[in-house]
């Protein structure tokens, strides 16, 4: 990753235009050519510094429901768990962490009653408790990650 | 939102895995739909507008930048208060995610989430250490939760 990359990561983390030719526009605003912003967008994705570079759609408002549940897993019966919790197609993101409660997923449904099923069905296969915490809020925030 | 129809989810489904890396991307959208491509950027505009689409850009992989340590930091501040403490913390440069949460009383007494992304769990410490000062005697306790591995990540995808 040279200063170029650098540049176009930290100044095209949105505003990306639509139009007939927006990565040209791109290109302008950052001082570059067109051919030059795609080989380096190219690059970046395929080496996996840019997840993708495109829309990011808010979840809830194409009309699912989002949660994040957590449970606390015996350390022993963890990997059998975790196995249970990620064969749902409901779960899109599922991470260990250090505190008892220590599996913490994130359930995206496109009806919002699913939710609430999900959740019964992984308590009662593990025979857990499932702490279910939704956002009642969410504040905005203007994070652009400095590459 | 309700506005959405089946031309916009069909929108939606080809474009949440990355814009085509062409110099004409929506028109490359549209062939690919049967639309034309003034049709697709009409619909992406009302998205961005509502909202259904937050920005399109670049979409870092922050752990491949070197953000290595992603702290869940957690608070027990007062309900009465939170509106405000949370646009505050929102509003610093290195939290990446902010929200209000219920509490799970006695388990989890804590009602505001504020993610926070580091080099490591030091430079998490020293980011969370801000908030404390910023929430200052409104924070009643606070822990740090550190990802210690991903165990799924497939991400919030439409099926077509």
């Amino acid at each position: 990753m040279d200063a170029l990359d650098r540049h176009i990561i930290n100044g095209l983390q949105g505003g990306f235009p639509i139009s007939e030719r927006p990565y040209a526009e791109a290109a302008a605003d950052l001082g570059i050519e067109e051919a030059e912003l795609l080989d380096r967008l190219r690059r970046l994705t395929e080496d996996r510094l840019l997840s993708r570079f495109g829309p990011m759609y808010h979840a809830e408002r194409i009309g699912g429901a989002l949660t994040l549940a957590a449970m606390a897993v015996p350390e022993g019966r963890f990997e059998q768990v975790a196995e249970l919790v990620n064969a749902k197609p409901e779960v899109a993101h599922n991470y260990a962490r250090d505190h008892r409660l220590n599996m913490w997923f994130v359930l995206a449904t496109e009806k919002p009653e699913r939710i609430a099923e999900v959740i019964a069905d992984i308590e009662a296969e593990t025979g857990l408790a499932v702490h279910d915490m939704p956002k009642r809020q969410e504040f905005f925030v203007g994070l652009r990650f400095q590459a | 939102m309700t506005g959405l129809d089946d031309i916009d989810r069909r929108i939606i489904v080809a474009t949440q895995a990355g814009l085509p890396l062409v110099a004409d991307p929506y028109r490359a959208v549209a062939e690919e739909l049967g639309l034309a491509a003034d049709e697709v950027m009409r619909r992406l505009r009302a998205m961005l507008d509502a909202g259904v689409i937050r920005r399109i850009g670049a979409v870092p992989n922050h752990y491949a930048l070197g953000y290595r340590a992603n702290g869940m930091s957690v608070w027990d501040v007062p309900e009465a208060d939170i509106g405000d403490l949370g646009a505050r913390v929102g509003a610093l440069d290195f939290v990446s995610h902010c929200y209000h949460r219920p509490r799970h009383p006695p388990q989890w007494p804590y009602n505001l989430f504020a993610m926070v992304h580091g080099r490591d769990r030091d430079e998490v410490a020293r980011m969370v250490a801000r908030i404390a000062a910023l929430l200052g005697p409104a924070d009643r306790g606070h822990e740090i939760l550190y990802s210690t591995r991903i165990l799924k990540k497939t991400g919030l995808r439409l099926v077509a």
